[in-house]
């Protein structure tokens, strides 16, 4: 039974170089929180200091009750996956999976029986007397993952570890990863840049940016309600459309058409609408909220077409929306509905979302809230 | 034209274009190589009035009782063995606090290549002074802090003159050795090292376990050249000790000299040559060929 929780978390490498600015959060037995953010926010850092390979500035590292502040990485009974495997070139695949328990002093015939089972159980049995240099990317990846598994740790923690498989075995080994750590039930902290990934494999998913974290959250409330016009951007693709709008006497101003604004927290001059482009529906006639546009642009997309569209009256703004591919709408005017319950609307200066009526958090869920940011 | 043909016609101007450096290869190795071991089969010496006379392999044969010679071929390898350990130790060490990063670092690790870069008959002649007994600074420093009474002989006393050597030459290319290890420790990648150490390893273990075997190619690279080197050292012994005292520093490559230049007997200085170029050729095949299997078994590729 652990929980492994960040107090806190700060670190500093040179007075402008802060790529961990003030993280708190928790992750309990069997969750699996995704660290998910653009390149360079920090993920791996924050990962690095979990594991004890970097010193905080600031704020503790605990599992349990137990600060590891001062704990070498050795000792923190932590497994670790790295972007690059960074499997020994020297030692055999059996070698690789074994050393963490050779360290430990493990009996050798319990060594054997340990690798032999985690090696059965990712099918890398006969690769055992190979070197690393005669595996493919996917064969290494998973014999990263056993150097892992056959530690049972307390804290299994990963740093993109598909990055480097190509598309199509980055889907099969990510399902096999979920079935994998769902049977561990210990706290997972995955990092990654790709949404998918953190889509679906976590229960948690914090979105990071310049160190900070900008929403803790289940995917599914990262999805449908970011917390600010970042997450919002930054999840789901194709992106979502984020348009800075005029506001009119509780509408917002798009082309020619008026939308009206919910109960914003604050009555602006100026707003983002956001909406994603599988929200935007051809108008059949009852559809109270429409707008009009001209398509100038559609990528066929397989199942759906992506078209791009001015909308009437102002030719600067572009929307993006998920059609049926049926037909082919370039060049054609289409009449879109604007769902207001699937739209989302972000203050201009902070980028905050503005329409939190609709917020309704489900009671065992964690709240999405500004208190996990710290500015 | 056909596949086969091309190829033909390609390997044929491959020939063609390294004629001139196999002719230049025969010309400067094959040439004396082989006119070394047909004068080995004369004697012509001072006996012969320093006319060839065919001896058959009685040169080999005397070469067999000559104790001076099995006395040099002892000192050689004393020479090589010590030194050799002493600067992979040493450079090992010197590549270690090399690797990390610190201020400076650049200009240490030029000003550590210096003495490699000198020639060795002038470090020779320094060193020679830093040993001599009268006015050298070994014996002052040792005097100062109080190991000695009065001065020592250094180069005069066999087992002394032979450290002495061994100092100047570690001293003159352990910067070599360094240099070699820290390309190699550069080339290893930091995230092994974080990798082991959450696998729970003390950098100890680390050192022993990822950067030794990993360092394998490197090791033997420097071992071979030095070995090479080192064998076949003569300016050093020359100019520090010319082989005294009573021999006791005589290297092969200085009995060699000896045998040639002073009592001008070249039928069998080519018999010398020709035993030590061979028991050289066997060390640098062997190491080699344990260069040749590290390799394969460091990365597991090729
Ligand atoms: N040892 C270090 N010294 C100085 N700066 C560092 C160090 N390690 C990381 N940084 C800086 O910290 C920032 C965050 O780096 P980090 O590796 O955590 O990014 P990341 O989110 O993992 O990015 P990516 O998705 O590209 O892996 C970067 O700007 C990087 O330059
Ligand atoms: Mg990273």
């Amino acid at each position: 039974m652990a929980t492994l929780s960040l107090e806190n978390l700060r670190k500093q490498f040179a007075p402008k170089v802060v790529p961990v600015k003030d993280i708190t959060l928790t992750v309990k037995d069997g969750e699996f929180l995704t660290l998910l953010g653009p390149s360079g926010c920090g993920k791996s850092t924050l990962l690095r200091l979990i594991a004890g390979l970097e010193t905080p500035t600031k704020g503790t590292v605990k599992v349990g009750e137990k600060n590891l502040n001062k704990v070498p990485p050795g000792d923190r009974d932590m497994a670790m996956v790295f972007q690059s495997y960074a499997l020994y070139p020297h030692m055999t695949v059996a070698e690789n999976i074994g050393a963490s328990l050779k360290l430990r002093k493990t009996p050798t015939d319990e060594i054997k029986h340990r690798v032999g089972e985690v090696a059965h159980r990712l099918g890398i049995e006969h690769l055992l007397d190979r070197k690393p240099g005669q595996l493919s990317g996917g064969q290494r990846q998973r014999v990263a993952l056993a150097r892992a598994l056959v530690r049972n740790p307390d804290v299994f923690l990963l740093d993109e570890p598909l990055s480097n498989l190509d598309a199509l075995l980055r889907e099969q080994v990510r399902a096999d990863l979920k079935q994998l750590f769902r049977s561990q039930n210990k706290p997972v902290v995955y990092v990654t840049h790709d949404q998918t990934e953190a889509m679906t494999l976590s229960s948690k998913v914090a979105v990071l940016k310049d160190g900070v974290v900008q929403q803790l959250d289940s995917p599914d409330r990262i999805y449908t309600h970011p917390s600010n016009q970042f997450v919002a951007g930054f999840v789901g693709s194709p992106q979502m459309n984020l348009i800075t709008l005029r506001c009119e006497n509780n509408h917002a101003i798009m082309g020619d058409f008026k939308l009206k604004l919910p109960n914003l927290t604050r009555n602006p001059s100026k707003v983002v609408m956001g909406i994603r482009p599988e929200d935007l529906a051809v108008a059949s006639s009852e559809d109270a909220q429409t707008i009009q546009g001209k398509v100038f642009l559609s990528e066929q997309l397989g199942r759906e077409e992506l078209i791009s569209l001015n909308v009437h009256g102002s030719e600067d703004i572009v929307l993006r929306s998920l059609v049926p591919s049926d037909h082919d709408w370039e060049g054609d005017a289409i009449t879109l509905m604007i769902p207001p319950h699937k739209t989302h609307w972000f203050d201009i200066e902070t980028g905050e979302r503005l329409n939190r009526e609709d917020y309704s958090p489900p009671v065992d869920s964690v709240p999405a809230t500004a208190q996990n940011r710290a500015e | 034209m056909t596949q086969d043909a091309i190829r033909q016609r390609e390997r044929r101007v491959g020939w063609w274009l390294i004629t001139p450096a196999l002719l230049v290869l025969l010309l400067v190795f094959a040439y004396p190589i082989g006119r070394a071991f047909w004068l080995s089969l004369f004697e012509q010496n001072l006996g012969t009035e320093l006319t060839a006379e065919f001896n058959g392999l009685g040169n080999y044969a005397r070469l067999f009782g000559d104790g001076r010679f099995w006395r040099s071929l002892w000192n050689t390898s004393v020479f090589t063995l010590v030194s050799i350990v002493l600067e992979l130790v040493l450079g090992m060490a010197i590549a270690l606090v090399l690797d990390k990063s610190f201020r400076g670092r650049g200009l240490v690790r030029t000003a550590a290549l210096i003495p490699w870069a000198l020639p060795t008959a002038v470090m020779g002649l320094a060193w020679a002074w830093i040993f001599n007994d009268q006015f050298g600074v070994v014996n002052d420093i040792l005097g100062r802090i109080g190991l000695i009474s009065e001065p020592i002989t250094w180069l005069g006393d066999p087992f002394r003159a032979m450290l002495a050597l061994i100092i100047a030459d570690v001293w003159k290319t352990t910067p070599f050795i360094a240099i070699i290890l820290l390309a190699g420790l550069q080339s290893i990648s930091s995230d092994l090292y974080e990798a082991h150490s959450i696998d729970g390893a003390n950098p100890v273990q680390s050192f022993f376990q990822i950067t030794l075997p990993l360092l394998a190619p490197q090791i033997l690279i420097a071992l071979l050249f030095r070995f090479a080197q080192a064998f076949g050292i003569f300016d050093l012994v020359q100019v520090m000790t010319g082989g005294g005292p009573a021999g006791a520093t005589e290297v092969v490559s200085i009995y060699i000299y000896a045998t040639v230049r002073r009592y001008l007997d070249f039928g069998y200085g080519a018999a010398l040559v020709v035993v030590t170029f061979l028991l050289l050729i066997i060390a640098v095949a062997i190491v080699g060929y344990l260069l040749s299997k590290t390799r394969i078994n460091v990365t597991g590729e090729r």
